[in-house]
Formats: structure tokens, C-alpha cells, sequence
């Protein structure tokens, strides 16, 4: 056991106490602490073989997040911060960084490393105006002409008081639609926590790549069994029947690939994943940046448009975007 | 709605005062006590807002799969199928209100609690194409629990693709006008609901993003009383307005005519 590790077993022991003995509800940090020790308790070091081994590991405390691989794969990075509304919202960040001489934009969830920041960045669960942050933020992009890439692991936008008066789903609905048609190239990698509209809402762009222990799905694994199970317990029954997976989602065709971890997650060795997303963004942006602004919205847009199962004719949509995107079409 | 179909007599779910149904069908199923507004079905919200004979349903066909193989779930479209007469959660069509075109979308919240999978997110998105391709203005009536769960990722998946169609919508200039039914909450409200030009809510009706259990699990006590209402909406800045029951076919059809002339 990691001495990281033995700090929470340790915190989790004296929160519980403190909880009991003074009354007072922890039972978030609880609960949080308790999810981030369960990969640890089972089967360390051994490859995950169900998809809720990789919902532990997507949530492992020790799990590299949107900064540190900004560290790593960026020769230099500036944050920036506020919405310039109401705020400036930790669990959602961003900033410019350059990367062999390119600059871009990046936006990111942010969780934290232990429990003291994690109640700072607020577990990662974004406010309206960290979403609000990450399209200004891409509006700023789009004006210069800057790629963006996103980093997406967040359990989900955060379902309290203040977030509903402010508009989360405003926030995140806005964000839908203008990433839809930015005019600069968009690169999306789920590299913990994929949850809901949190993830959706920098979730949208040209490309999408998972983590191999990354996890993506429409609710957490405790609200699909508490509601569609009917026991939040069988969280465990839920993750393994709901398809979230890389794999999973690759044969969908929702991601484009699937970035490789190290035996036991990406903790074991940050590097080494770090520098393939490196090599993703390089390579991809490559391509992406010398394309023309409309073609790439277009592209971006037939793909989002595809998305859905369902019996019966999807309608002639190819020359509806035709008339509405025209390749010639100089884009405001 | 049709569930008191065979009863002569209704209660007011709000305030509990019984009322005979031909007297609320006549006020176009509005308490004419507390002013409560029922839930109505597709074909009884067209029947208010819609001249007469003029709507012309498209994408009537179109059916959900089960993309994630989720047991249980074939039988529970079929049983609502059953239930609502609809083939799902959203009725799209072309019609005239006072004589003037409109694409018109309508949200059942009877059928799976209104939820957006597949179907939902084609239907809405081939609503709004439809209005930018022809250049006639979209109105959504929204109903919904939010994401389609049983479909798994392919429902969060739709809140992109309505919003994406909202912003090629916008490109062609052509008015979105959005009406918020009770309730309507998550994926929907995070995405197209939340995108009109105009957004108008009906009196009362709860507008959220998580729902109000979920926010009181999160926060450890009660909402206060009205939080997430229509009425709230309005006055946190996320409705431009609220519009009975009984206004709705004649603002709607004034908000087509000022926004006739478009200059395109």
C-alpha cells in the first residue's frame, strides 16, 4: 500500500469517527474516500477484467488529472481564469499551453489530489460558471485561431442549490451548441470520470479518445442501479450491464480510439500515457488545423448528426447541411 | 390526459377540488380553481394550438432500438407503446397556427416519462432541420424526465446532436421558440430547451437541471417552496415568459407573425 494510500485509510478512520462523535455530515467525503480505496483493497497490480474495475480506477485518488498532464505534455502553460459573470470556478479549468510551438487552448475538469483540494475543486463537479469559463475560453480560441483540447473526468456538473439558480443547464446546453460549430479544431480525451452533461459539456469536437480505464456513460453507475435497479448498492451490477467502457464505446463508434494505460492504471506510470496523448494531439492537429474552418464543422457536425439507433428512415440530413454549410461558404 | 378517460368527474391534483370534465376541457384542461395545468397529450395540445386539420406529422415511423442490449427494456417500450398510442416520447409535424407555418414538436411525458433516446433526439433534430432547410419557425413544446438511461450512452449523445441542429438552425436566421411544460428536467434542459430564441414556460411548471430529490440528497435539506418553477425561472433569468394555457395559441401565432419578416 502506497503511503498516499495509507493517508486515506487513516483520514477516512478519523472522519468517520468525527462524524459519529460530533453529529456532523461527512457522509460525502465518506463515501468519496471509500470509492477511492476500493481498487486498492482488490486486486492492485492485476488488469481490470469488469467494466466497475475501471470505474474504481477512473476515480483512484492517486489518478494523474487535467493539470498534471498538462504538466507533462506542454512545454509551457498559462491559466486563466473566470467566467468574467460571476466567477471563477476550480473543479473546471483552463488555460493556454504550447506544445512544439503550438499554442492551445485547454480546458479541463478538474478533481482534486487529496481531500482538502478535492473540497476546493469541489470533486470535479462543475458550477455554471466553470462551463461558462470553458466557452469563453473557446471563443477566445476561435478568434486566434487556436486548436483546443479538453480534458474530461468529472462524476458529473454538480447537482446543488446554487448551481440550479445559476443556470447549469443553460451553462452546459450553450456549450453544446457552440462547440458544435467552433471554427478551430476540437480535441476531446476522457481520461477518468466521463459523467453526463459535466463530460458532454466540453465534450464535443472533432475528435474523442478515451483512457483504456476511462469510463463514459449518460448517468453514474449508482444512479442507473438505485433508479432503473432500484438499489443504489448495485452500483457494481449497473457499471458491468450499462456498456461505458472504452472498449464499449469504441464499437460504437462514439470514440475514435483508445489510449493505452500501464498495468494497474494510469498512475502507475503518468508518463507513459502522457506522451501518447502528446503524440495524438501533434499528429492530429496536423491534419485538423490546415482544413478548411467549414469543412470542419461540417465534418464535426454529420458525425454528431449520426449518433442513434433507431428503426425507420434518419431523412435526407446530408443536403439539409449542404444548403445550410456550403463548402464555399465564408464563416463569420 | 387520457388516464380519466372513463371518470365523469376529476380532482385537481393541486388543489384537490373535483371538477367535472366537460368543464375542463373547456378550460383547455386549466383548474378553474387554483389554475393548475393538466398534462396533456400530443394530439390534445395540437388540438389547442394548431388550426384546425392543418398538422402533417413526419417521422411518424420512427421506433427506438435497444443499442445496449438492455433486458427489459423492448417490453417497457412496447407497454408504453401501448399505453400512450405513441410510437414515442415526441410527436414532429408541419402545421398552420393562424394560418401561418410552423414546424411543430410536441413531448409526451406519458410515454417513458418523456425521456430523450434515439428517437427523440432524430425526431427534434429532423424538427429543426426542417425549419432551417425551409426556413419556417420551430416551436418545441418540452416534456421530459431527461436522457433515455436504457439507452445508455446514445441518449446523453442526442443532447449534442438537438443542440448541434439548434446552432445550424441559428445559422439560417430562422426563430426557435421553445415552451416549457411540466416538468422538464436534465438532459433536455441542458441542451435544446435551453436554446431557444424565445423560451415560454407554462405557469408552474418545474424547469431544473438535476431534480429536486437529487439536489436535496446533495445538499441534506429541503428545497424551498417554489424552487424550480417556472416563476423562478423567470426571475433568475431563464424563461422570457410565462403564458397560460388559454394565451398560448394566440401568442404563438403573434410571435410567428412579428417574426415574419425576417429579411431573408
Amino acid at each position: 500500500m502506497s503511503e498516499k494510500q495509507e493517508d486515506i485509510s487513516e483520514l477516512l478512520g478519523r472522519l468517520e469517527k468525527l462524524a459519529k462523535d460530533e453529529q456532523l455530515d461527512l457522509e460525502r467525503e465518506i463515501t468519496d474516500l471509500k470509492a477511492r480505496l476500493v481498487p486498492v483493497q482488490k486486486n492492485r497490480e492485476v488488469q481490470p477484467s469488469s467494466a466497475w474495475d475501471r470505474v474504481c480506477l477512473a476515480r483512484h485518488v492517486d489518478r494523474p488529472g487535467t493539470l498534471e498532464y498538462i504538466s507533462m505534455i506542454c512545454d509551457d502553460f498559462m491559466q486563466l481564469h473566470g467566467d468574467r459573470c460571476y466567477g471563477d470556478d476550480p473543479a473546471l479549468i483552463g488555460g493556454i499551453g504550447s506544445i512544439n510551438g503550438r499554442a492551445i487552448t485547454f480546458i479541463g475538469n478538474q478533481k482534486g489530489s487529496n481531500l482538502k483540494e478535492n473540497i476546493r475543486r469541489n470533486h470535479g463537479m462543475g458550477h455554471p460558471e466553470g462551463y461558462r469559463k470553458a466557452l469563453r475560453l473557446a471563443k477566445q480560441a476561435e478568434k486566434f485561431s487556436r486548436p483546443i483540447v479538453t480534458f474530461i473526468d468529472t462524476s458529473g456538473a454538480y447537482p446543488g442549490l446554487e448551481a440550479e439558480q445559476r443556470g447549469i443547464g443553460e451553462a452546459i446546453a450553450r456549450n453544446l451548441k457552440e462547440f458544435s460549430v467552433l471554427k478551430v479544431p476540437v480535441i476531446c480525451f476522457i481520461i477518468g470520470e466521463g459523467g453526463s452533461g459535466g463530460a458532454l459539456g466540453i465534450g464535443v469536437g472533432d475528435k474523442l479518445y478515451m483512457l483504456e480505464n476511462a469510463v463514459y456513460s449518460v448517468i453514474s453507475p449508482e444512479g442507473f442501479a438505485s433508479i432503473l435497479l432500484r438499489d443504489s448498492s448495485k452500483a457494481e451490477q449497473a457499471a458491468n450491464t450499462m456498456k461505458i467502457t472504452a472498449t464499449d464505446l469504441k464499437e460504437f463508434g462514439i470514440i475514435h480510439d483508445i489510449v493505452s494505460e500501464p498495468s494497474g492504471g494510469a498512475h502507475k506510470d503518468p508518463q507513459f500515457v502522457a506522451s501518447q496523448i502528446k503524440d495524438i494531439i501533434s499528429r492530429d492537429f496536423d491534419i485538423l488545423c490546415t482544413k478548411q474552418p467549414s469543412r470542419l464543422v461540417r465534418y464535426r457536425i454529420k458525425k454528431i448528426r449520426g449518433i442513434g439507433h433507431f428503426n425507420g428512415p434518419a431523412g435526407s440530413w446530408w443536403d439539409q447541411l449542404l444548403n445550410i454549410y456550403p463548402l464555399t461558404r465564408a464563416l463569420r | 390526459m387520457v388516464d380519466f378517460d372513463m371518470k365523469h368527474i376529476v380532482d385537481c391534483p393541486s388543489c384537490k377540488v373535483s371538477i367535472q370534465r366537460q368543464r375542463l376541457e373547456e378550460s383547455l384542461y386549466v383548474c378553474p380553481e387554483c389554475g393548475y395545468h393538466f398534462r396533456l397529450t400530443p394530439a390534445e395540445r395540437i388540438q389547442q394550438i394548431a388550426d384546425t386539420d392543418s398538422f402533417l406529422e413526419f417521422a411518424a415511423e420512427l421506433t427506438s432500438q435497444n443499442p445496449i442490449e438492455l433486458i427489459g427494456y423492448e417490453s417497457k417500450l412496447s407497454q408504453n407503446q401501448r399505453k400512450s398510442d405513441l410510437k414515442d416520447a415526441v410527436v414532429v409535424g408541419n402545421c398552420l397556427i393562424d394560418e401561418q407555418a410552423a414546424v411543430l414538436g410536441i413531448m409526451s411525458f406519458q410515454f417513458m416519462g418523456g425521456s430523450m433516446g434515439s428517437v427523440v433526439g432524430e425526431k427534434i433534430t429532423q424538427a429543426m432541420l426542417q425549419g432551417a432547410d425551409t426556413n419556417t419557425p420551430v416551436i418545441l413544446f418540452t416534456a421530459s424526465g431527461g436522457a433515455r438511461m436504457q439507452e445508455g450512452i446514445f441518449s446523453l449523445m442526442q443532447m449534442a446532436k438537438t443542440s448541434s441542429a439548434a446552432a445550424l438552425l441559428e445559422e439560417t436566421g430562422t426563430p426557435l421558440f421553445i415552451v416549457i411544460t411540466h416538468p422538464t428536467t436534465g438532459g433536455v434542459t441542458a441542451s435544446f430547451a435551453m436554446l431557444g430564441d424565445i423560451i415560454m414556460a407554462e405557469p408552474g411548471a418545474l424547469i431544473g437541471f438535476a431534480g429536486p430529490r437529487v439536489i436535496e440528497g446533495t445538499i441534506g435539506e429541503k428545497l424551498p417552496k417554489g424552487f424550480q418553477t417556472a416563476e423562478f425561472q423567470l426571475e433568475k433569468g431563464f424563461v422570457d415568459s410565462i403564458v397560460h394555457r388559454k394565451d398560448m395559441r394566440a401568442t404563438l401565432a403573434y410571435l410567428l407573425r412579428i417574426h415574419a419578416n425576417r429579411g431573408n
